[in-house]
């Protein structure tokens, strides 16, 4: 039985080490503040989340897939937090189980997973239904498919059988084993046997034997030969003791997947009501395949800045649609960064499967999202910085492949305009020549009037606006690099129009 | 003891089979004394370093008896390059195995308490043995050996697989076998009681669960299995389940009881033997490998004709050599060599330097040369003495001065009473409880006695005129390192004695020489 409502065809991974790119994407595009918001408190749901987002769905269909459970997720929410609820119980179900399913006696192994069995019987019973009474409301076809899953695995001849079993394996009429002859014709090859009847026939109660069978009794106050035959009976039940012992790990092991797969749409819930809260909108993206290079927005906003203010932000339109290189130029605080955000954390959520901080946002899958954000430490743009720059880029074209996006933060800022312009064009003609894509946040000027002169239709160029008395809306919009110094303007001003 | 109603083919060496230690029929001698200059010549480190790990075939008493025909220790060394083909070596070390295991298993048939149990372990160890036996069969014929012992020996062991005793033996072992590997009955365990039933009508219960339970399986979980220990020999509930299996299927278990009494007298004889003597020549292949491992030359000696010259290049003392290199030092190798006439090598030079050694090394090379086995060196040619005979000083005796040496006397008079042209002698520091004068006029006496013999001898002592006897006396010199005297090289050449060296050098270095003192104290 599966869950596989996060991939098609696989469970997620639960562990193991992320990227170190995962890393500088938590860090430059403020992730944090997004899993808090879809945690809400719940260390669990904080995992499910962050791990999630970073090992992003590469194909459209993966994409749908999700975006199909999430929507019937969106639709439901009581019903959707039930279900992760449920998952919980059938692993609290376990607490009032004693003792341990290791060590040396078959017996007691066996003993502790028939009752690990019983506790998970009702836990089992409330998930059937819970399928009995909301198949019918899910359109998805991973919830369909669960949903399915549930009814016909756990149906009510099932649970005749699981009762039976642990009414069978307390061996009411004494424990049958077949064996064969070992060295020293000592007996061996085990193997248990499931008795026919469970009720104690006449012959049991007084121990005869049928007419083709010989029988031993170990004489009163044998202790040794007592202690030969409970070993004897232990031969036989290791191995049925390690079967169910195993097949109960097994239904854990279901119910904590099903808990985390649950658990990614309960923070999806979260997330929608924390944004809801602040008057902020969503909307479900359109994943494109990446050859076509689609990169086109509207009422995009930084989601994490949304949460952080706890209102509505300002937001953007974007077209960027063919572009293989977006390069953002103009003065500082313009929205620039922002901007640059709000693109990173709406990939990343859409290729999630998430709905996205926009109205409308229809973009190309990236392969591998990459930051290149300048360090806190390089604001003060000492010329040492340029050397941990250039070392972070070498390590992010390591691992880069085609059909990759890369964010440049001010990237090469560290070193003066020319030598940080000559470093920035080698790398950008470098990339974009390798087909990836590339939105560029600098203020070199020098850089971008040169591309901007190359008049290539694939490169398009944004300015924060800047309105006639000087103020700045945070909006940006497409606009030819322009010299961010004005010295025509104080020269004008200084000597006057002579 | 075999009856005539038994079918065991063993047959006794005795009735002039061949030996593969020895060809034409003789035997090994059943317990030989270590000779008496085992100890002298740590030989006897070395024998229990070589047969280490090998106890339960009693090598020992092999390395006891030294040949004196060439042509046996020609027969030994053909036997010696078949086992170094690796095909032949590893076709008999399997052999070695089973044999071990079949005898360990006819130990174990004795020591059961429980009849049955006795009775299955002699089954499965024939089982093995005849597995074992077909398997180093078809092993030879295909790598076909040259040796004469081998070869004989595999001739021997086909004609005896091919008997009919023999495979009486095989197809009633498998055929007993089978029956029981066909045994299956039905334990039903209630309180004290266990029914034994034959039919078996169940199903695997085990199998059962997990197939319930399949539909929830995820990954790999972990095992849930208890350790549970068991034992060899039956308890006595297993015994009594035994009891009543054995009734539910009467023919299996007859035919069981019945094997054993059939089948008493195997192994056979010439085959138990081959099985100990061939672990001789693999102990002895195992000592030339852990040389050849530490980076030292072993090669198989040539048997010089008495008075032919004789020597060894590049050689060392093997039982030294493998205490330094389990210790992880180096070991420094010699040259020696014998002309036509030269009968007594004179070892003379600084003490702690090696002489000990070297004559130690002489002997254990003749010793093992003369065992038919390979010996330390690049080249060897090495007579074969009639006797080895030794005098080395007894430790650190401080009785008086008298008892002592009329001691050393009466053991030098006795082999001097024993040598003759072919023995080798070996005489290690002797005569050191007396004054100089004393020793030299002795040990004068002694050499002249043992040239008139013109028995060969190898004499460590720190009298130089000793080395300078007569035209049969070779001197050699164990050496200093010029640059520091005091550091020892252990290397031993031919050169002329010159006990004053050593004491020139060192007094040099610490420049104590009379020409350093003039000038230090000329103040």
């Amino acid at each position: 039985m599966k869950a596989h409502l996060l991939y098609r065809d696989r469970d997620p991974r639960t562990n193991g080490e992320l990227t170190s790119a995962a890393g500088a994407l938590v860090r430059d595009l403020g992730l944090d503040t997004l899993f808090d918001a879809m945690a809400a408190g719940d260390p669990f749901l904080h995992e499910v989340a962050s791990r999630t987002l970073l090992t992003p769905l590469t194909t459209v269909e993966d994409i749908r897939w999700r975006q199909a459970v999430l929507e019937d997720c969106l639709r439901h929410p009581e019903a959707t937090r039930h279900l992760y609820d449920l998952a919980i119980a059938g692993l609290e179900s376990q607490r009032k189980v004693r003792g341990w399913a290791m060590g040396q006696y078959p017996s007691s192994i066996l003993d502790n997973s028939i009752q690990k069995l019983q506790a998970l019987l009702d836990p089992i019973n409330a998930l059937r239904q819970f399928a009995d009474t909301h198949t019918h409301h899910y359109h998805s076809p991973g919830l369909r498919a669960l949903m399915d899953n549930i009814s016909t695995d756990l149906s009510d001849d099932y649970f005749l059988t699981l009762q039976d079993h642990l009414k069978r394996l307390r061996f009411p009429t004494g424990v049958v084993l077949t064996a064969e002859l070992g060295p020293g014709c000592k007996n061996t090859n085990f193997v248990l046997r499931k008795p026919r009847n469970i009720k104690r026939t006449w012959r049991d109660w007084f121990s005869l034997s049928r007419p083709d069978e010989f029988t031993y009794k170990v004489p009163d106050r044998d202790d040794a030969g007592a202690r030969a035959l409970s070993e004897l009976r232990d031969q036989g039940v290791n191995l049925v003791a390690d079967a169910l012992a195993q097949s109960t790990d097994h239904i854990l092991s279901f119910f904590a997947l099903l808990r985390w797969e649950t658990g990614f749409y309960v923070a999806c819930l979260n997330l929608r009501d924390a944004l809801r809260l602040s008057g902020l909108t969503t909307a479900l993206p359109e994943p494109m395949p990446a050859a076509q290079r689609r990169l086109s927005a509207s009422g995009l906003y930084d989601v994490c800045l949304g949460l952080r203010i706890g209102a509505r932000v300002v937001s953007n339109d974007l077209d960027a649609d063919g572009a293989s290189l977006v390069m953002v130029t103009g003065a500082n605080q313009g929205g620039k960064s922002t901007l640059l955000r709000g693109i990173g954390l709406a990939q990343l959520m859409m290729q999630s499967g998430l709905f996205v901080a926009a109205d409308l946002y229809c973009a190309s899958i990236a392969a591998q999202l990459h930051t290149h954000f300048a360090r806190e430490e390089d604001a003060a743009m000492e010329s040492g910085k340029l050397d941990e720059e250039l070392a972070r880029m070498s390590h992010l074209v390591d691992a880069a492949t085609a059909s990759d996006l890369v964010l440049l933060n001010e990237s090469f800022a560290s070193t003066n305009e020319r030598e940080g312009s000559r470093i920035a064009r080698q790398i950008i003609d470098g990339l974009t020549e390798a087909d990836i894509r590339l939105i560029y946040v600098t203020h070199m000027y020098d850089l971008a009037r040169g591309l901007a002169e190359t008049g290539r239709r694939d490169f398009r160029f944004l300015r924060p606006q800047r309105l006639n008395d000087g103020s700045r809306t945070f909006k940006v919009l497409p606009g030819t690099p322009a010299a961010t110094s004005h010295g025509q303007d104080v020269y004008e001003r200084v000597f006057g129009h002579h | 003891m075999s009856s005539e109603t038994s079918l065991s083919p063993s047959v006794g060496i005795s009735l002039g089979l061949t030996s593969l230690l020895f060809e034409g029929g003789d035997s090994p001698a059943p317990d030989p004394p270590e000779p008496l200059c085992f100890r002298d010549l740590n030989l006897d480190q070395l024998v229990a370093s070589i047969v280490a790990g090998r106890e339960e075939y009693a090598l020992v008493p092999f390395f006891r008896e030294p040949l004196t025909s060439r042509e046996t220790v020609g027969y030994r060394q053909e036997v010696l390059r078949d086992i170094e083909e690796p095909a032949i070596e590893r076709a008999i070390t399997s052999f070695a195995q089973g044999m071990s295991s079949v005898r360990q298993r006819l130990e174990r048939a004795d020591k059961f308490y429980y009849a049955v149990q006795q009775q299955d372990a002699f089954l499965r160890s024939a089982f093995n043995y005849v597995a074992t036996l077909k398997e180093l069969d078809a092993a030879l014929l295909e790598a076909k050996p040259r040796s004469r012992g081998l070869a004989s020996f595999a001739d021997y062991l086909h004609d005896y697989i091919s008997s009919s005793a023999f495979e009486a033996l095989a197809s009633e072992s498998s055929g007993v076998r089978a029956g029981l590997d066909g045994v299956i009955y039905r334990l039903h365990l209630t309180g004290a009681y266990v029914h034994v039933r034959r039919d078996v009508t169940e199903e695997d219960y085990a199998a059962d669960v997990v197939t319930t339970f399949a539909r929830f399986r995820q990954g790999r979980v972990e095992s849930h299995l208890a350790k549970l220990r068991t034992y060899a020999e039956m308890n006595h509930v297993e015994a009594a389940i035994a009891e009543l299996v054995a009734k539910l299927y009467p023919q299996e278990f007859s035919a069981l009881s019945r094997f054993r009494e059939r089948h008493q007298g195997f192994p056979d004889g010439r085959v138990a033997s081959f099985d100990r003597e061939v672990e001789f020549y693999l102990a002895a292949l195992d000592f030339t490998k852990r040389m050849r491992a530490g980076g030292l030359p072993m090669c198989y000696p040539e048997v010089a004709e008495s008075h032919e010259a004789f020597g060894a290049a590049d050689t060392f003392d093997p039982a030294l050599a493998d205490h330094l290199l389990s210790n992880g030092k180096s070991v420094v190798v010699n040259d020696f060599h014998l002309e036509v006439d030269e009968r007594i090598l004179v070892v003379t030079g600084p003490n702690q330097g090696g002489k000990t050694t070297f004559a130690r090394m002489v002997g254990q090379l003749i010793y093992l040369a003369s065992l038919g086995l390979l010996v330390p060196g690049t080249q060897a040619r090495l007579p074969l003495p009639d006797a080895v005979l030794t005098h080395f000083e007894r430790g650190e005796n401080l009785e008086d001065l008298t008892g002592g040496l009329e001691d050393d006397l009466i053991r030098m008079r006795d082999i001097l009473d024993t040598a003759t042209e072919d023995t080798l002698v070996i005489i290690n520091e002797v005569f050191t409880s007396t004054s100089l004068e004393d020793a030299i006029l002795l040990s004068t006496r002694v050499l002249r006695q043992i040239g008139d013999i013109g028995c060969l001898s190898v004499c460590v002592t720190f009298l130089d005129e000793l080395a300078s006897l007569s035209k049969s006396t070779v001197s050699m010199v164990s050496q200093v390192d010029p640059k520091d005297p005091a550091t020892r090289t252990f290397k031993v050449i031919r050169q002329r004695a010159d006990g004053m060296a050593y004491a020139e050098a060192i007094a040099q270095k610490h420049a104590l020489t009379y020409a350093s003192l003039k000038a230090r104290l000329a103040r």
